[in-house]
């Protein structure tokens, strides 16, 4: 983990190093289907022969809005992103989305997986993915 | 399978909010008021199922036992907006296996207004901002636009539409109609789902007594078909909320699935409708309910809406109740209070919103899971 990083909110799902923040999902073997967070088998299929993959950190976005009001649980800013992008291997990832605008921004605008800092609930800093617009 | 059902009697406790009376309580006067309807009393029954998803430990146990009922089988079943469908579809099939004569479904739920807490979000997903549920809602209405070419206004008449049906429904939340201007300028919630797009979570309960189609009563609705199903995987958008998936145009919903077992349980379809209770947790769940279940085609929404074809006094009513948008959505409660409605049309005592010549009806529930409940319901002489 490079240095000034909190800690990833929940373990497993997403490694942070010099390259910035990974996902860490799974491919099976025989469906060739990608997933997210890694599982022991194949969701889609079943099948029980998953390897461990790094997502790509690169896709588009597919849908987006903007939540207004904060949700039970959370005591991070709002208004925030959320939203669905679907990474180079078309496996489409929920998020946080960083943008001044979050509803407006269009689909298939070019996006990168980063890392954001929000707050657990002891009030910790911690690193969570998100997604933000490629930058021109 | 279920032709052989009947819905003996039923039972509302209002929807709304209902300070110092526990879910518990408002179950009694539901399965009471249904037991009178019925005409049965203790010892007339053989089991009891209970659908709440906040309802707490036992929550069965406590409801028959503000009456006195206990010491059948009591069993509580959870499965998000659709408990009350699921806990049916086991009455349902308990007695048309044999195994109980007579079985009293009833579900509740007590829920605070705003944003619904979860335990299906582990608390790091909370902290991160990932359990807003309307934002889910948001994506898929912005997908339904997208692939169905609909706007925001046509999110706003939904609304309407729904709104003016809950008037001349006393046992509503709201009892008012809307404009689509109020609707469209009321509180952004989720771009572009606005706070009157949104049905309100509430407090309520319904109950419902099944029993053995030859002890009920002659002009008793029969239960053609009590169906639930699951999502299947890849979904992104679907209502199991994964973080993932790969796949939203080829994978079948699990409210077609349901309803594909129903039209086949029932051996009716669509066009056999009279009127449709479905699941309007928002505006856009119902217009692609409306796709799901088979009742228009893609990108048909825009027109039927224009044309009154789903409206009060149009060819199929939908959510002639009022649906959640006017009732509120007391989890555990909404899908028998469906029934309850569909139940009340068949008999013809509708009042000012009776569907006139009711024979068929269809209530519909999709929820957290995801599971899919589609119940259809049919007059004796529908039924043959």
């Amino acid at each position: 983990m490079s240095s000034g990083t909190p800690p990833p909110i929940v373990g497993g799902l997403f490694r942070v190093d010099s390259d910035g923040l990974t996902l860490l999902g799974g491919r099976s073997q025989s469906s060739g289907l990608t997933h997210f967070p890694l599982q022991p088998v194949c969701p889609y299929t079943g099948a029980d022969d998953v390897e461990p993959i790094d997502l790509p950190r690169t896709g588009e976005l597919w849908q987006c809005t903007e939540v207004r009001a904060a949700p039970p649980g959370y005591s991070g800013p709002v208004p925030y992103g959320l939203g669905v992008v679907e990474l180079d291997d078309g496996l489409r990832v929920v998020g946080r989305v960083k943008a001044d605008s979050p509803a407006e921004l269009a689909g298939g605008t070019p996006m990168t997986v980063v890392a954001e800092t929000v707050t657990d609930a002891h009030g910790n800093d911690c690193t969570v993915w998100a997604f933000a617009e490629v930058a021109p | 399978m279920t032709a052989d059902v009947a819905v003996a009697g039923i039972g509302l406790h209002p929807f709304g909010r209902f300070e110092g009376t526990s879910a518990h309580a408002m179950g009694a006067t539901a399965l009471h008021d249904a037991m009178n309807d019925a005409s049965i009393a203790r010892g007339d029954f053989q089991a009891a199922f209970c659908a709440t998803a906040y309802g707490g430990v036992a929550s069965g146990h406590r409801v028959l036992g503000a009456l006195g009922l206990t010491g059948v089988p009591i069993v509580d079943v959870e499965a998000g907006c659709a408990s009350g469908g699921a806990a049916l579809s086991l009455a349902a099939g308990a007695i048309a296996a044999g195994q109980y004569d007579t079985v009293l479904v009833v579900g509740i739920e007590k829920m605070g207004s705003g944003m619904i807490r979860s335990s299906f979000f582990e608390p790091w997903m909370e902290a991160a901002g990932l359990s807003a549920g309307p934002a889910y809602f948001a994506l898929r209405a912005r997908r339904l636009m997208d692939e169905h070419g609909l706007g925001a206004g046509h999110l706003a008449e939904l609304v309407v539409k729904n709104r003016s049906a809950g008037v001349h429904n006393p046992d509503a939340m709201f009892n008012t109609v809307v404009t689509a201007d109020e609707v469209l300028t009321s509180k952004m919630v989720c771009d572009p789902l606005r706070l009157l797009m949104l049905c309100a979570p509430n407090e309520g309960a319904a109950a419902v007594v099944l029993r053995r189609a030859d002890l009920a009563g002659p002009g008793t609705p029969r239960l053609l078909a009590a169906e639930l199903r699951s999502h299947l995987p890849g979904s992104v958008l679907d209502e199991s909320t994964p973080l993932a998936g790969i796949d939203d145009t080829g994978i079948t919903p699990p409210s077609t699935l349901a309803a594909q077992d129903a039209w086949e349980s029932a051996g009716v379809g669509p066009d056999d409708l009279d009127l449709v209770e479905c699941q309007d947790t928002d505006a856009a769940r119902e217009l692609l309910v409306w796709h799901e279940l088979g009742l228009c085609d893609r990108g048909e929404q825009a027109r039927i809406l224009a044309e009154g074809t789903f409206g009060p006094g149009g060819r199929l009513p939908v959510n002639q109740s009022g649906g959640l948008l006017s009732k509120g959505e007391p989890l555990g409660a909404s899908g028998l209070g469906q029934v309850v409605e569909l139940a009340l049309q068949l008999r013809g005592e509708g009042g000012h919103r009776q569907v006139k010549g009711a024979r068929v009806g269809l209530a519909h529930t999709i929820g957290r899971g995801a599971n899919a409940s589609v119940t259809i319901l049919g007059t004796a002489v529908a039924a043959g």
